[in-house]
């Protein structure tokens, strides 16, 4: 058994973007066209500086590269694994205006930080201390992005965790065959060494709540999103059915027990996370995998590409089928569907039902909000339960109170999250001091949080300012 | 946390000062000051604006670039046929003074071109010392067009020429003087030593080449004509650099030239390109042809670029590299014969293109052997017949596959000039001559 998990780990979840080899590299990085006003940077949340970096690969300044994506995306490390690139930089590329395969970008940045990582040391340091704290809690890529700007910026800064690991979803929820959780670790580890305190395996609780706002001079709130969220069906207790977060993180800390667990799985749901989830069974030894969602194909939230990856991995994708009840006696032996259609934006059950035997279910429906951290703050919720902020300063209707990540947008992108961290530290430096400017060290970074300003095409004769 | 050091870029050429070593050389690049108030904006140490005549101001030509691409890279080759600026003086001497007022920090050179008479270069210079620039460049180098008119190449073609109108200058002159030399000569190490005993504090090299971009095939008229007929032009871009490397070595190794302040230009795209200048001798780089193809934002990749290797090497300033390279370009009689390098194929890497088999066999030593008989494409060195040419690492597409290994002879050192002065003797055979 021990072998057969070592053979799984080694065989089905060694990382599916693999490094560019060296000559793929060259020519990649020399077929990018060094667009000016590049859609690419665009695309970025973060807005990495693309055309730049891809030069200063083929350039051969591969450190140089490193230093323009860690920039503007702190944990750019990680977003080259694990971003949606397809519709975000590389969807971007004018490559696709001329009907030619766009720039390889997620890899070549992979090539670029995974070199940062082997030099072992960050392009940036800390600023000079300036006597401010920030407690940040959620050590997820939102804090943990917030927490290197403000190193940055000469602020100590302390994440308030609740998991023993830091990282987050990056930690704990991304498909381990997109980046395994030793990656996530060491990018943490390398960036924490700008000195970012962290403490782990704390709840926060309204006693913690008073003390933060007491002891600090700002406080960063970056908890994600609550608990996965139940399907709210007859049978739903029983043994077997698992919530899709706490599957993957025992895939994720590679845990013998869950090779070869199940004969058959069931995941309910249509987004990511059950692609996810579907894919990590299939590849853990499960030999029959049926993702089943409510609505058609048209309305399943997964990408294209996550959705052809788990159905090269066998999974079997039935669509119209909404759970009526689990069934089984002592444990899970299958699921009741009902085919749905819909009839003006509504779903119209049928009546018979269709049964799928399993011995497990994955339910990946989604994560409810965390309707309780804002409050012990005194920050307010909008009413589908996120964290209201001003989109511009993340400020919560708290005083010296932010908020970003999932728990503002409601669960999207590690590079949505990383950006938002990186517009908190500024937002909160404007805040503590209203008449700053970003000085040399930090005016980079800075002009990243809103994209950089083009220069203006001017008419000959004039000056650009 | 380790500190990171932070490398002076500061550079000083032939006292004009900048705070970095990257100027844009005389070119469309530098032809107005909103144009070079932008490229300051994006960081560029100094610009040397495009070279300045008397009035009226010349007229130029539409259809004034070629290219020359090569596979896929676009602009290896770059021509021009421009001539110097074709604004009013009045209108390029506002705009010096404004710019510098802006930009106190970054070094304003001036280029100049005017008949090789005293009185027009004493009025030029007066006029744009009070414009407030921190340099002159003479312009003896452009080769088409003003050439033509007895300025521009051929000035800096006639040693003379040159060594007197650097003396006219230097009458005036108040700020430094750098004489722009042309490498459309048989030895530039004349002209720099003309410029040297006219009183230049400096030279810059190279100008562009002489150049004709080539004729259409299907039409028979020359590519980039203006209305079917094409005049030569000036050649730079990627493709110039191993000369424009060569002349500055030259001049950096010459014992009359020795010391004298060097910009390096010609070819320069990356970092590393300008590195190689300065190791060679330039205090300075120089850049136009990346410059037009990419934009003035260049200068960032630059400058990253220098100073991350300066960090790696351990250099604090430009001072503790320039010129280091120098003293190791020397005549070829002062090679080593002793020396011996033989290639060696990585097996593992190889992936059996036969590049090397083919360019070894037919062109030179026939000394890379493939053994087919177990179905084994690979080719192999065949060691006791290599003469280490070099050619199979220089056509193997795989970086890293041929390597050329250093082999010890167990011979002293022997140059060819010992080796004639020992009456030929003493030679130990380190290849086979067949």
């Amino acid at each position: 058994m021990a072998a057969e998990a070592k053979r799984v780990w080694r065989d089905n979840f060694s990382e599916l973007k693999k490094p560019l080899g060296r000559e793929e590299a060259r020519v990649e990085a020399s077929r990018c066209l060094y667009c000016y006003d590049a859609p690419c940077v665009a695309a970025c949340p973060t807005h990495i500086d693309v055309p730049r970096f891809i030069r200063q690969i083929a350039s051969a300044d591969v450190l140089g590269a490193g230093e323009t994506i860690l920039e503007a995306n702190a944990l750019g490390h990680s977003c080259a694994r694990v971003c949606p690139v397809e519709v975000l930089c590389e969807g971007a590329c004018v490559y696709h205006d001329w009907q030619e395969k766009p720039i390889s970008i997620a890899r070549l940045q992979r090539r670029a930080t995974d070199a940062v990582h082997a030099d072992g040391e960050l392009p940036f340091e800390p600023g000079p201390d300036n006597g401010r704290r920030v407690a940040i809690v959620g050590a997820g890529p939102a804090g943990a992005a917030c927490a290197a700007y403000l190193r940055r910026l000469g602020y100590a800064a302390t994440i308030f965790d609740r998991r023993p690991l830091p990282g987050g979803l990056n930690t704990y929820g991304v498909a381990e065959y997109k980046m395994d959780r030793r990656t996530s670790l060491e990018e943490l580890r390398l960036l924490f060494r700008l000195g970012v305190g962290v403490k782990s395996g704390v709840e926060v609780d309204g006693t913690l709540a008073v003390r933060l706002l007491k002891d600090f001079d700002a406080v960063f709130l970056a908890v994600g999103l609550a608990r996965a969220r139940r399907l709210g069906v007859p049978g739903e207790d029983l043994p077997g059915v698992v919530d899709a977060l706490a599957f993957i993180a025992r895939v994720k800390a590679r845990d013998p027990k869950v090779v070869g667990a199940s004969a058959a799985t069931v995941v309910i749901g249509g987004g990511n996370t059950a692609i996810d989830a579907a894919a990590q069974s299939a590849r853990t030894g499960t030999p029959s995998v049926t993702l089943a969602y409510r609505r058609g194909r048209e309305k399943m939230s997964a990408y294209d590409f996550e959705v052809a990856l788990a159905k090269g991995d066998g999974v079997r994708v039935l669509t119209d089928l909404a759970p009526r009840r689990v069934l089984g006696r002592r444990k899970v032996e299958g699921v009741e569907f009902v085919r749905t259609r819909a009839v003006g934006g509504k779903l119209v059950a049928d009546k018979r039902p269709v049964v799928v035997a399993c011995d497990r279910v994955i339910v990946a429906i989604g994560q409810e909000k965390d309707r309780s951290v804002a409050g012990l703050f005194g920050a307010a919720l909008n009413a589908d339960g996120t964290i209201r902020v001003d989109p511009a300063t993340l400020r919560t209707t708290a005083a010296k109170v932010f908020a970003g990540g999932d728990a503002v947008n409601g669960g999207k992108e590690v590079v949505n999250a990383a950006a938002d961290g990186k517009r908190a530290a500024w937002s909160i430096h404007k805040t503590l001091r209203p008449d700053a400017v970003p000085d040399a060290a930090n005016a980079y970074w800075v002009s990243t949080i809103d994209g950089r300003v083009v220069a203006p095409i001017v008419a000959r004769g004039g000056t650009s300012s | 946390m380790k500190t990171r050091t932070k490398p002076d870029l500061s550079a000083d050429c032939a006292g004009i000062k900048s705070p970095n070593p990257f100027w844009l050389a005389s070119a469309p690049p530098t032809n107005s000051g909103a144009q070079v108030m932008r490229a300051f904006e994006y960081g560029w140490g100094g610009a040397v604006w495009k070279t300045l005549g008397q009035d009226p101001p010349v007229v130029n030509v539409t259809s004034r670039y070629g290219a020359m691409d090569l596979g896929g890279t676009k602009i290896a080759g770059f021509n021009n046929i421009e001539l110097i600026t074709d604004r009013p003086l009045e209108t390029n001497l506002r705009e010096i003074y404004e710019v510098k007022k802006r930009f106190g920090d970054r070094a304003v050179v001036a280029s100049l071109m005017v008949p090789c008479e005293r009185a027009a270069w004493h009025d030029i210079v007066k006029k744009v010392q009070d414009a407030g620039c921190d340099g002159l460049e003479l312009n003896f180098g452009c080769p088409h067009g003003m050439s033509e008119r007895g300025m521009g190449a051929a000035v800096g073609q006639v040693p003379d020429y040159v060594k007197m109108v650097t003396e006219f200058v230097k009458e005036k002159a108040k700020v430094p003087v750098l004489v722009k030399l042309t490498p459309n000569v048989a030895d530039v190490r004349f002209p720099a030593r003309a410029a040297k005993a006219g009183g230049a504090d400096g030279v810059s090299l190279i100008n562009t080449i002489n150049s004709l971009m080539g004729v259409d095939v299907e039409t028979l008229v020359p590519k980039f004509a203006v209305g079917g007929k094409a005049a030569h032009g000036g050649y730079c871009g990627p493709a110039v650099k191993p000369i424009a490397l060569n002349m500055v070595a030259q001049i950096a190794n010459d014992g009359e030239t020795r010391g004298l302040p060097i910009s390096g230009i010609g070819g320069i795209s990356t970092w590393s390109d300008a590195i190689e200048f300065m190791l060679l001798g330039a205090a300075n780089v120089q850049l136009c042809t990346a410059v037009m193809h990419h934009g003035f934002r260049i200068v960032e990749d630059l400058e990253a670029g220098l100073r991350g290797w300066m960090r790696r090497k351990g250099f604090a300033k430009l001072s503790d590299f320039v010129g280091r390279s120098a003293p190791d370009i020397v005549e070829w009689k002062h090679l080593n014969l002793h020396h011996k390098t033989v290639a060696s194929i990585d097996k593992e890497s190889c992936i059996g293109c036969d590049a090397c088999y083919v360019a070894c066999n037919d062109t030179t030593h026939q000394c890379i052997a493939v053994d087919r008989r177990r179905g084994n494409r690979k080719p192999h060195v065949v060691t006791d017949d290599c003469v280490g040419c070099n050619l199979c690492s220089l056509v193997c597409p795989v970086e890293g596959c041929i390597t050329m290994t250093e082999v010890e002879t167990g011979l002293k050192p022997l140059t060819w000039e010992q080796y004639v002065k020992n009456g030929l003797k003493g030679y130990g055979e380190v290849y086979r001559r067949h």
